[in-house]
């Protein structure tokens, strides 16, 4: 039980801001003004009708009151909760929350990041871990190389089948013109790419490209009043079983299993109910366990799931259309993007990536080394 | 005022002990140490000393830009706990999930304090 009601919030507008490779000394905040600038023309809504402010960045202590200045919004409901790439998941959640007890009636939910102007380290510096620092673990990689270890030790999953992810994902970007990737790829190419972490090499990890974004959030009755295609907010579940890897307690077993679950008993629906896929691929090892833990095939058959290409393009379940985390864009917290992409492939808007049946969706927010769960279905206006 | 945790451990560490915190009102093994029990939110913590022994759970071998290879692995201590470390003395991409491993302190090395690291146990294989 979390309290919310199914269809009570509706996602009204959604944009990204400019992404891959912004424009020199672009801040992490004018690019989430950006997205809300976009956003609220998609909505039709104007800066001036925002009173609910909800934002993160690793590039901010404290974003949310640098946004509200820079918007000129000093009366703002605010909300900054940070857990990694999930928090725009767990921002949903919130803003749901905040719309139904009435402390604000338009919400934006806004992302800015320049990490690959300013480097890996400089947009997200690690904090020293006593007990793990030491070892010199590359985080995050190396957290989700063990997971891959583990999975291939207990189930069977091949390196062929984690090379199948980056594959589908990459066949999906090259529909998507805004996406970073634009060449093919192979399998073979996956895996003789340069080793990260073992079993994990390059083309096994998310990019590292600038980016950022908003979505505009209203009442469910608001949306229905304003007369343009809303999504609405049928399930939120959240999770978050560790923030060290070393104190995760089943390396196989994600807290998807719990915020998939909440998500599904809110929205009275099931795995086999859901058209469109949205899941935190900064790793190929997540999309097979998120595939596994969302109950859309058993525990350990993910790598098979995923094989033949059954994620891609031409596959049987729609992963991923935007080309995801690995290839078509990956600012350091990714979790904004997988709500973009869930709105457009349910107002019919994807163009060439577009699912033919989209009329409900999964988004699957990933924080950490696969700490902080966040799970959200969406519908559109036939689901309510 | 008492000791922090971190500092507890880091002493035993420097004594060549493996260092582990019990909770009797959750009846289980807590790692890392901490001043009150997971779960419980008990202040009942008690500290114990691990015999050493245990098993490779998870492994990897992290390739860095420069500089060689290197083992980072998560080992499962017998006495019921697990943390991160790293398996030394083999070469990494031998180290191998159910490897049975031995602790032994790596010791403090300029700014860098001790740090718990663990070796094959010899002709036992792996579990």
């Amino acid at each position: 039980m979390n309290g919310l009601t199914r269809g009570s919030a509706a996602i009204i507008g959604a944009a990204e801001s400019d992404i891959g490779a912004v424009a020199a000394l672009m801040s992490p905040i004018d690019l989430m003004a950006q997205g809300i600038a976009r956003a609220l023309d998609d909505a039709g809504l104007e800066l001036k009708d925002v009173d609910g402010i909800f934002c993160a960045t690793t590039q901010a202590r404290t974003s949310a009151m640098s946004l509200v200045e820079y918007l000129g919004l000093p009366d703002a409901y605010t909300d900054s909760t940070i857990v990694g790439g999930s928090s725009f998941e767990i921002h949903v959640a919130h803003a749901q929350a905040a719309l139904a007890a009435g402390v604000c009636s338009v919400a934006v939910i806004a992302y800015g990041s320049t990490q690959r102007t300013v480097g890996r380290r400089g947009a997200s510096p690690r904090e020293y871990n006593p007990y793990e620092t030491p070892f010199k673990p590359f985080l995050p990689a190396t957290a989700y190389a063990m997971a891959a270890n583990r999975h291939m030790h207990e189930f069977g999953t091949t390196r062929e089948q984690l090379a199948e992810v980056a594959v589908a994902a990459r066949d999906w970007a090259l529909l998507n013109p805004a996406a970073w990737e634009k060449k093919p790829l192979t399998i073979a190419d996956v895996i003789n790419a340069r080793p990260i972490s073992d079993p994990l090499t390059v083309r096994d990890c998310c990019l590292v490209t600038d980016g950022g974004g908003a979505i505009v959030m209203v009442s469910a009755d608001r949306a229905k009043a304003m007369g343009r295609k809303a999504v609405y907010v049928l399930g939120c579940g959240q999770s978050i079983t560790h923030a060290s890897i070393s104190s995760m307690p089943d390396l196989t077993h994600t807290g998807a299993i719990q915020s998939g679950a909440q998500a599904y008993r809110m929205a009275g629906m099931k795995p086999a109910d859901i058209d469109v896929l949205a899941l935190y691929d900064a790793f190929t090892i997540n999309t097979i366990l998120f595939l596994e833990d969302l109950g859309f095939c058993p525990k350990g058959e993910g790598g098979r799931f995923v094989a033949n290409g059954h994620i891609g393009p031409k596959g049987g379940l729609a992963v991923n259309t935007n080309g995801g985390g690995l290839s078509y864009c990956h600012p350091g917290m990714y979790g904004l993007f997988l709500l973009i992409e869930a709105v457009r492939q349910l107002r019919g808007e994807r163009g060439a990536g577009q699912v033919k049946k989209a009329g409900t969706a999964i988004v699957h927010g990933n924080g950490g080394v696969l700490s902080a769960q966040g799970t959200i279905i969406l519908g559109n206006a036939s689901t309510l | 005022m008492p000791k922090s945790p971190l500092t507890t451990w880091l002493a035993h560490l420097e004594r060549g002990e493996l260092a582990y915190q019990f909770s009797p009102s959750a009846n289980k093994a807590v790692f890392y140490p901490r001043v009150i029990a997971p779960g419980t939110g008990k202040a009942d913590l008690e500290w114990r000393v691990s015999q050493g022994l245990g098993t490779v759970y998870a492994t990897t071998v992290v390739h860095p830009q420069q500089g060689a290879a290197y083992n980072v692995a998560l080992i499962d201590v017998d006495e019921g706990f697990r943390l991160m470390s790293r398996v030394e003395d083999v070469a990494p991409a031998s180290v191998a999930i159910g490897l049975r491993v031995r602790f032994h302190t790596h010791k403090a090395e300029g700014d860098e304090p001790p740090c718990p690291v663990f070796t094959p146990v010899e002709g036992t294989g792996t579990l």
